[in-house]
């Protein structure tokens, strides 16, 4: 029984005190404080700068329309191919969820390849950012893993070559490389094993790694700041509370601001599923509307249009095991960048006449060897994905090269707008 | 009286049950890499397939699932098994030294009969299906027939011979094979005394 001139509570109050019993068992209110109300971000982000959290955004997305694909599907080479097309037209909103998937995966990669660029064309990756940019990297390198082994899922034609012949690469390694091969396939061919597997690396061993991987990356860059476009450091100008002059706080500026990004993002999402869904055969290719043969392959194979830069320079390269090598290379370069560069100003606003050729190069090769790896190779086309390998890697060669003695532009003292 | 501590026999102590943790580890490890092998199930699935090949005629192919893999009976004509060597200078291993295939195999028809030869219909690239192409002239101008890899533009000759300057590094493997009958060719299986 209560003392009468005791009051109630109100709703207010109770609100104040579960947080206080949540903070003394918790630290809420401190993490909350530290990477979001008192995260104090350069407050010069742009266009730009929308990806990082866009990435979140999707693989959200992916996440979530993930799990309920996997109530539906089969993962059986008998049964693989015909739960999609259940999922597809028997099972309600299944067409929804699946084109959010395979959309998604697309969605993915542009807003991946958005964030990296920002990050080259910023100097994101440099001291003391170096650690950011390799978990970065790694994230890069599962989510290809990811994706490479989701399109295996649906059993169609193109999954089962595609499969085959990027497994096939393992077998390029001398000595070891067939045994390898079998290994991962788990038969002497693609078969049922390899897409059990395939499906319990896709839904439960990477996403876990990739959120594990998210989270450190998210860690990194909180201890070391982010970047801006101007590439200057905005702790070294505090006001007289110690906090950053050109910051302002994550929350409620840039929540807000990320926010509306998603909301733009989404509404051109929404346009591609309701609309145009196979991205006119780049998002889902027309081969793998039949199912898996093992006795034929497709006329003309390519991948999914995010590996074809990797897969140009693949076939750019007429030897198996270089040809590989080349492949691999092409990602590992990547991960060595901040060693490679060896200029002390970060952005391309500053930088000189050669970081910005390089760039523009490289962003061109790149775009090139995409295109070119969506192509039947002819003599022709081979020639000219061999003139954008060289060029691709003529970037970290000429970045190396030209970096100490580019011609910089003096760096404000505060950051522009 | 606090004993100092003694560091080196501290350190052997974690060194000690550092290693013995790396070898338990490396034990507990075995059985999880080695569950991606083959199963018991898919290394029995090897068992021979017997193909009729009464009703194939001169320049056909046949294509036979063996180990889940296409393999090829093709019908070679009298006229392509005469010029089988004339573009050997373009060969990257005319001889057959480095194949994957049987040693009867080890001529320039690359199988038991000159006219039929049977090959794995896997491209030594990256595991396509080449596609075959006996006419001439089509698939490069001087063409005499052979067989084309449409992933990566492999060429190979009527008898499974890798061409120069292709991705490809071997020639295409040629599986164990017999005759039983004029008519009737087991795969997977060869005679003793050919082997």
């Amino acid at each position: 029984m209560s003392t009468p001139n005791k009051k109630p509570h109100s709703s207010q109050n109770t609100g104040v005190d579960l947080l206080a019993w949540i903070d003394e068992r918790f630290p809420l209110t401190q993490v909350w404080n530290e990477h979001v109300a008192q995260y104090y971000a350069p407050k010069n982000f742009n266009f730009y700068y929308f990806f990082g959290a866009l990435a979140l955004l999707v693989l959200v997305n992916q996440l979530i329309t993930g799990i309920w694909l996997t109530m539906s599907y089969k993962p059986d080479a008998a049964h693989a191919f015909d739960s999609i097309e259940y999922i597809m037209r028997d099972v309600d909103w299944g067409w929804l969820i699946r084109y959010m998937h395979s959309t998604g995966a697309s969605a993915f990669f542009i807003v991946i390849y958005f964030h990296m660029f920002r990050g080259l064309m910023y100097g994101s990756y440099q001291k003391p950012r170096e650690l950011v940019w390799l978990i970065g990297m790694m994230l890069f390198l599962v989510l290809m893993a990811e994706a490479f082994m989701g399109y295996l899922l649906p059993w169609g034609q193109m999954s089962y070559w595609g499969a085959q012949v990027i497994i096939s690469l393992f077998g390029a390694v001398p000595i070891v490389g067939d045994q390898m091969a079998t290994w991962i396939r788990g038969d002497f061919v693609i078969s049922d094993a390899t897409l059990n597997r395939f499906f319990a690396l896709h839904v439960i061993a990477l996403p876990l790694v990739l959120v594990v991987l998210v989270y450190l990356h998210i860690v990194a860059l909180h201890k070391v700041g982010s970047n801006n476009p101007d590439g200057i450091d905005i702790k070294k100008n505090k006001n007289h509370l110690g906090l950053p002059k050109d910051g302002i706080p994550f929350h409620p500026y840039y929540s807000v601001k990320d926010m509306m990004g998603a909301a733009g993002f989404m509404f051109f999402f929404a346009l591609v599923i309701f609309y145009w869904p196979e991205g006119g055969g780049f998002f889902l290719e027309a081969p793998n509307f039949e199912p898996a043969n093992p006795m034929k392959t497709p006329e003309h194979i390519a991948p999914v249009w995010y590996f074809t830069p990797f897969y140009a320079i693949l076939r750019a390269v007429p030897d198996k095991l270089l040809g590989v090598m080349a492949m691999g290379m092409a990602i590992m370069f990547l991960f060595v960048l901040p060693w490679l560069d060896r200029c002390k100003v970060r952005s391309i606003r500053y930088r000189g006449w050669q970081f910005k050729a390089n760039l523009t190069m490289f962003v061109v090769s790149f775009m090139a060897l995409g295109y070119l790896g969506t192509q039947a190779p002819t003599a022709g086309l081979t020639m000219l994905a061999q003139f954008f390998t060289f060029t691709y890697f003529s970037y970290f060669v000429l970045m190396w090269l030209t970096s100490p003695m580019e011609k910089t532009k003096p760096l404000p003292e505060r950051v522009t707008e | 009286m606090i004993e100092p501590v003694n560091k080196a026999r501290r350190q052997f102590l974690v060194g000690a049950t550092g290693v013995v943790g790396a070898v338990g580890a490396t034990c507990v490890a075995v059985p999880f890499v080695s569950s991606w092998q083959p199963s018991e199930k898919a290394q029995a699935a090897g068992a021979p397939v017997d193909v009729d090949i009464s009703a194939l005629s001169v320049g056909q192919m046949l294509t036979v699932e063996w180990r889940g893999k296409p393999v090829w009976i093709v019908r070679r004509s009298a006229e392509s098994l005469a010029k089988i060597d004339a573009q050997a200078t373009e060969l990257r291993d005319p001889a057959s030294e480095k194949s994957t295939q049987p040693t009867f195999a080890k001529n320039a028809h690359r199988s038991l009969k000159p006219e039929y030869l049977v090959a794995v219909g896997v491209c030594t690239h990256l595991g396509c299906a080449p596609l075959y192409k006996p006419n001439e002239g089509t698939v490069t101008p001087d063409w005499q027939g052979g067989f084309f890899c449409p992933c990566h533009g492999s060429r190979f000759d009527l008898s499974g011979r890798v061409f120069k300057s292709v991705p490809a590094p071997t020639n295409l493997e040629v599986p164990p094979y017999r005759f039983l009958s004029d008519t009737m060719i087991r795969i997977g299986e060869q005679d003793k005394e050919t082997a």
